[in-house]
This record gives C-alpha cells, structure tokens and sequence, in this order.
C-alpha cells in the first residue's frame, strides 16, 4: 500500500486518515461484508456508556434535504457487553479502533474510563457532546469550564489517550477546545451533530420524541469546515474532523484547513464503500498533485 | 447497478418496477434502492414483490421524493440495489392466510407465489384491504385459493382464520395490531414490520422497533416479526 496517507496523530499510527465516526458504523461488523476493515485508517466504536442504554422510543430517525436528523439516544449494550463480545475481534484487526465513550454525570464517566484502562486500547473518543439523551453529556461540551473539568478528571483516570469531541450546539467551540487541551487531551475530533428540529405538520406533532435531534450529512458540511478551520488555528494537538464529509474532495478541504485525520459518518448509510472510494481518492489526488505526503496540504489555509 | 427492464404506474401513486436482477432471495426480504447521488441521502428499503431469475420487481407508492425519482425510472436505466436484506418470511408448511394493507401487499405476492409453489396441496386464502384503489389483486386471483378484498372498510372485520392456518400480514400499523388482536391465540400470527432505515445493515440503530425481548432492528432481526414479540400488551 502506498505510503502518501500514512498519518501520525499525535503519536497513533494511521495508515490512512480516513475513520467511520462514531455510531454510524456499529461495532465494525456489518460493514465487514463490504470491505476488510483494515483498508480503514481507522474505525471509531458505537458510542458505550458505563451500562447498557436501549436508546430513545419513537422515530429515531428524519431525512431532510442533504442531512438526516437522528434521535437515536446512545443506544448501546454497555462497555462491559462491549468488552466481551466485540473486544475480541477488534482488538486483532490491523486498524485503529477509537473507543468512544459517553456519561451520564462524572461518576459514570470516569467507571466506564477506567474499566477501559483493563484494555489496550490506542485512542479514546471522550463524547461530551451527543445531543439526544438529557444526560448525554452534552452539559459537559457546551461550557468550556465544564468542559475542561470532565476531561481533566478522565485524562487523570485514564491510561489511554484521550480525544475529546466537540458540540457544535455550546458556547465558542476555540475556547471549548483549548479547554480540552488544557486539560490533557491528546486530541479534539469535531464536529458532533447540530442540534435541529423537525415537525410532523399532518400530525401536528414534533417528529422526535425528544423534541429536538441531531442534524448531519452534507448539510452541515460548512458548519464543521468553518469550526476546524478556527479550531486549528488555536490548538496545537491534533484535530480529528467530521461534519458530512462525503467524498475526498471534502476530506481534503478539511485536511486543508488543518485536520490531521477525518471521520466519515452519515454518508456511510448512502454509501457503505464511501470510506474506500474517499481513500482511493485521497491516495490519486496526492500522486496527481505529486505530494509525498497528504501533510503538505495540512493546514495550507 | 441493475438495469430497469420495466416501470410502470399500476394504482395512483402506485408503481410496479422491474429490475434485471438474479440471486438468492426469500419472500419477505428488501433491498435499498438508490437512483440518485447524494440527494436524497438515503437510499429506499423496498420489499421483493415478485421474484424470478433475472426479473426482480418491486411494488411501491410515491410518497416522497425518493419514490418520486424512483416513479420517474424508464426501461433501461440504471439503479443502484443493495440487498437483499434482511430474515424474510418463515418457511410455511401448512395452511397459509394472508392479510395485506394498502401498500403493505408488496410483499405478500411473492410470498404467496413462493408459498403454492412448494406446497402445491395448501390452501392459501388472501385478504386485500385498500383506502380507495385496488392494485395488483388480479396477480393475487391468479395463484391464491380464495381472495377477500375491501375497499374503504376495516379488512378485519372480515377476517376468519381457520384452526390449521398460518397468518402472515403486512400492512399499516394499525391494521397489523388488529389483525394480531382478531386471530386466536392457538395460531401462528406474523407481521411484517415498517420503518424509516438509514443504512439498512443493522449498524444505525435507527429502524429500532421495541419487543417483548427488548430492542431489535427492524432491517436485521425483521422486517418480519412474530405477534407475540411486537404486539404483547
């Protein structure tokens, strides 16, 4: 395999930059019948949380026009179900799994982190920022003072890297994130969903239970390049980039603006050979535009 | 990529497409299909309606845009299948009532073809409901043994399940709960489910549908479902 995406984050090896983000992309396996999964540079896990969560009722989720707005509440079977079932076969893989870990209150963050500590794990993906369960950790990544608290405790606790992920949905996401790295994190990844809205106008009713959900895809596209762009510029540990990244061009506008990796989410369910065909394309933009290494982009704007 | 050997409109807002298409497929089972880029953004789960080597058709109502570009196909353009997914219909060795709602009939054709043409001896006996039009139900007369069709009225109210009769309905959910509610206890009763899918693979946990044993996914552990894991209360 050609070398010219080989990225260092911090100091985790990647082959590629290119990594399905967190809860589009389960535990790996159903999209194993598509592809090995070590042509990813790396894959990010279902959000876990300390116990098993069922996840919200009602639509879960809303297709709007370039995005798709989900509800889905974290559903997920717990890091000890996790560690047992799914550990085992990601652990052997030749990619990175980032473990991507949600609380309720700082308790159950820093049980499920330090469970974690019992494997060996490369990075994880500290998520103070989903939008759809009351207590999803959202209050922690809409405050930079909350913020910076949460990871502090967790980066103490932990004995793994931590990457801290960004809402979009809280006060200026540059102060948010120099309050992670403050704190110790090792990474930023960005943008989470933005928080939305949709009604059922025949129903007369909101379409989510929980009134409001997160919008992602393409839609958001300009949101998550504007927020990388500032982010980048303030931060000196390594940026992690998302927001309806859907083909290589977009993955090397996000690059440019000084992502050092990418993650790919919703258009994995348009397309579930997107995370290959955006690193085919990365690799023949990079020998089209003669570059030994997709860094000599990185952060050109 | 298929190619679209036939698309044509059989109800209103209601179309019948064929795809040239040859594989493994069991009644009951769906595939994503896709005619666009990325907009819309998802592809459509649509149901198997009738299956045989190199023709694959699909039956579906134009309810929003995908459908709308769907509607749209002409003979010898390309779409993009994925599939087929999903467990499909049970192997069904007695005697087999079917109970279709509106578009929800989609799958039940090619189950019931499936059906007489490996227990050639079984009854099948069919009830269509419909709002306004009826489609599709000369397809029906063709292969079942007796067919019950309503138009505007509450097809359960119909509805009599003989002892030895397996049922399987699909159709708006409403319907599927009173059908459920109507058929004895001592019969065998499953349903298929609907959704709004995202991937259509197991990996969004968007198309959750609760059950007596907790969450499942309506694309991998369904569409079909059986009663009493779905309609418990």
């Amino acid at each position: 395999m050609s070398r010219v995406l080989e990225t260092k984050f911090n100091e985790i090896y990647f082959k590629n930059p290119v990594i399905p983000a967190s809860g589009t992309f389960g535990f790996g396996r159903e999209y194993e019948e598509f592809y090995p999964l070590e042509n990813l540079g790396g894959l990010c896990s279902k959000g876990l949380t300390l116990e098993p969560k069922p996840g919200n009722k009602g639509m879960r989720l809303w297709e709007t026009p370039a995005g798709l707005m989900n509800s889905i509440g974290l559903e997920n079977p717990g890091i000890d179900a996790f560690v047992k079932n799914e550990w085992p076969h990601l652990k052997e893989l030749d990619t990175v799994t980032i473990i991507n870990v949600g609380g309720k209150d700082e308790v159950s963050y820093l049980n499920a982190i330090e469970k974690l500590n019992a494997i060996d794990v490369k990075l994880i993906e500290l998520n103070i920022s989903c939008p759809n369960v009351k207590a999803g950790g959202m209050a922690y990544g809409i405050k930079a003072a909350m913020a910076e608290d949460i990871t502090k405790k967790v980066v103490k606790v932990s004995k793994h890297p931590i990457m801290v992920k960004l809402s979009p949905n809280g006060e200026n996401i540059v102060d948010i994130a120099k309050a992670c790295e403050n704190a110790g994190a090792k990474g930023i990844s960005l943008i989470n969903t933005v928080q939305g809205m949709a009604i059922d106008y025949k129903k007369k009713i909101p379409v989510f239970d929980n009134i409001y959900a997160g919008l992602s895809g393409p839609a958001i596209k300009p949101i998550a390049l504007r927020m990388t762009h500032q982010v980048c510029q303030e931060i000196t540990i390594p940026v992690m980039a998302m927001g309806g990244i859907s083909s290589w061009q977009d993955a090397v506008e996000f690059i440019m603006v000084g992502a050092t990796c990418i993650q790919i989410g919703t258009i994995n369910f348009n397309n579930p050979l997107a995370a290959l065909e955006i690193i085919k394309g990365l690799e023949d933009y990079c020998t089209k535009e003669r570059l030994s290494n997709l860094s000599e982009i990185r952060g050109i704007i | 990529m298929a190619i679209i050997l036939n698309n044509e409109s059989v109800s209103v807002d209601v179309y019948k497409m064929t795809v040239d298409f040859t594989g493994d497929v069991l009644p009951g089972q769906f595939f994503m299909l896709r005619a666009w880029d990325k907009d819309p953004l998802l592809s459509r789960p649509i149901s198997i309606h009738d299956y045989e080597p190199g023709k694959l058709t699909f039956l579906y109502q134009r309810v929003g845009k995908g459908t709308e570009i769907l509607a749209q196909l002409k003979s010898q353009d390309e779409i993009t299948l994925q599939g087929p997914y999903g467990n499909g219909f049970p192997k069904i060795e007695t005697n087999l009532c079917v109970v279709g709602g509106g578009i929800g009939i989609a799958p039940l054709f090619y189950l019931v073809k499936d059906f007489k043409k490996k227990n050639p001896n079984k009854q099948c006996r069919v009830y269509l409901g419909f709002r306004e039009n009826e489609y599709c139900t000369s397809d029906f007369k063709a292969i079942a043994n007796d067919l019950i069709i309503d138009i505007g009225g509450i097809i359960t109210n119909q509805l009599v399940v003989k002892h030895d009769e397996v049922v399987v309905t699909c159709g708006p959910e409403i319907m599927m709960e009173a059908v459920s509610k109507v058929v004895p206890k001592e019969n065998q009763v499953f349903v298929s489910m609907e959704a709004h899918m995202a991937c259509g693979v197991g990996a969004c946990l968007g198309c959750t549908c609760e059950t007596k044993s907790g969450n499942k996914k309506v694309c991998k552990d369904g569409p079909v479902f059986l009663r009493d894991e779905v309609f418990y209360v």
